[in-house]
């Protein structure tokens, strides 16, 4: 521990603060009782899908195609849940296949 | 983000056992919070079922968070914070990855206003997630502050995308869906900061559970048809991010090109959304 106790409280609390800001402020920005914006709204409906195209990307930024594994556990696995998924319809399946199957991938294989 | 679990000092591992009475009670709470007897008889018979709803959706959270929670309890007792410093950033800034960014904020000279300008950057998605989430959490009433307390990429993901089944009450399956992940988060880091060290299965890869729900949910989104242009272009635009600013600065400049990328789609009509009716929801799944 290099920070004193009220130190590491002061980080603890700054840390929040600055995370809780980005998680309210949308929302006071735009409170219930008035309608926001059109273009909010819209940007709202659409926002989402986007925001899961960009995790997807964003779990595999520390992936390397030029090195180490060429990223061939993740691409295998991630092609894996597809067919699962497409196959099976099955959400927990599909998540706990392509985890496992990546696991033994980095773990034995690779 | 992989770490092992069977490194780290196990020195200090004795000292904070004493701690555990204190802090073992995350997981007992969730079947008794003061939200629940705030709302009169309702939440009793409504929330039950609620809970039986949306426990299944979490599972991967559950594994995930375990995996990554438990690595963060074990990683900050090696840098010589116990078990209650771990549990009390988990339970108070409950922000997955900054908290890995933070510790090492915690191992340097004290600059908290560094430590804060750097969580709203790191955390800048979360303002997507409030503008997608304005119009779902309207309405729910007093859990509403909780529900965006606790609102990080997992609980957005599924509460985005899962429909509660029929006879569940939207804010119920909101809550529980919330208070469930960030339960896990919170339990993780009091196991790894308690017995991290000690757990002999090889974890390697378990993190990539979380990976595997962000995909499942993208191809969830996929199946319906308008929604596919939103999402090539999120994957698109952090592509460009990820190759023009690398890995550590995607976020920002993606959200930036998404939001521009959408506002333009939008005015000339590619997507859909702006032009008939801004209130249109681009939600797609329920599970069958």
């Amino acid at each position: 521990m290099v920070l004193t106790p009220v130190q590491t409280m002061i980080m603890i609390a700054a840390i929040a603060f600055g995370t809780m800001l980005t998680r309210f402020a949308p929302f006071i920005l735009f409170p219930e009782k008035k309608q926001p914006p059109k273009v909010i709204l819209y940007l709202g409906s659409v926002i989402p899908c986007a925001m899961m195209g960009l995790l997807v990307v964003y779990c595999f930024r520390n992936v390397s195609f030029l090195s180490g594994t060429h990223g061939l556990p993740e691409a295998l696995a991630v092609l894996f849940i597809i067919v699962l998924h497409q196959w099976k319809h099955h959400t927990l399946l599909s998540i706990g296949g392509g985890t496992l199957l990546y696991m033994v991938l980095v773990q034995f294989v690779f | 983000m992989v770490f092992f679990m069977d490194k780290g000092d196990q020195g200090v591992m004795g000292q904070n056992i004493g701690q555990k009475q204190q802090n073992d009670t995350p997981q007992h709470n969730q079947n008794d919070t003061p939200q629940s007897n705030q709302n009169g008889t309702g939440w009793g018979s409504k929330s039950l079922p609620a809970l039986h709803a949306a426990f299944p959706h979490t599972v991967p959270v559950l594994t995930g968070f375990m995996a990554l929670g438990i690595a963060y309890g074990v990683l900050m007792q090696a840098k010589g914070y116990g078990v209650l410093w771990a549990v009390l950033m988990s339970a108070i800034a409950f922000c997955g990855s900054m908290q890995y960014v933070a510790i090492t904020l915690l191992t340097t000279v004290f600059d908290p206003v560094q430590a804060f300008l750097l969580s709203i950057m790191v955390n800048a998605r979360h303002l997507f997630y409030g503008l997608s989430m304005l119009e779902k959490y309207r309405g729910v009433g007093k859990i509403k502050g909780m529900l965006i307390f606790m609102l990080c990429d997992e609980t957005f993901s599924i509460s985005y995308a899962v429909e509660p089944p029929e006879g569940v009450e939207r804010k119920y399956f909101y809550f529980w869906i919330s208070l469930l992940d960030y339960g896990y988060w919170v339990s993780a880091t009091l196991i790894g900061g308690v017995l991290g060290n000690f757990l002999p299965i090889n974890t390697e890869g378990l993190d990539f559970v979380l990976t595997a729900l962000f995909v499942v949910l993208f191809l969830e989104q996929w199946k319906v048809k308008e929604n596919r242009a939103a999402g090539v272009i999120g994957m698109a635009c952090a592509v460009i991010s990820l190759i023009v600013f690398g890995s550590e600065n995607l976020v920002i400049p993606a959200m930036i090109l998404i939001m521009v990328t959408l506002l333009c789609g939008g005015k000339t009509g590619l997507l859909p959304g702006l032009r008939e009716n801004g209130q249109k929801n681009g939600r797609s799944v329920s599970k069958e």
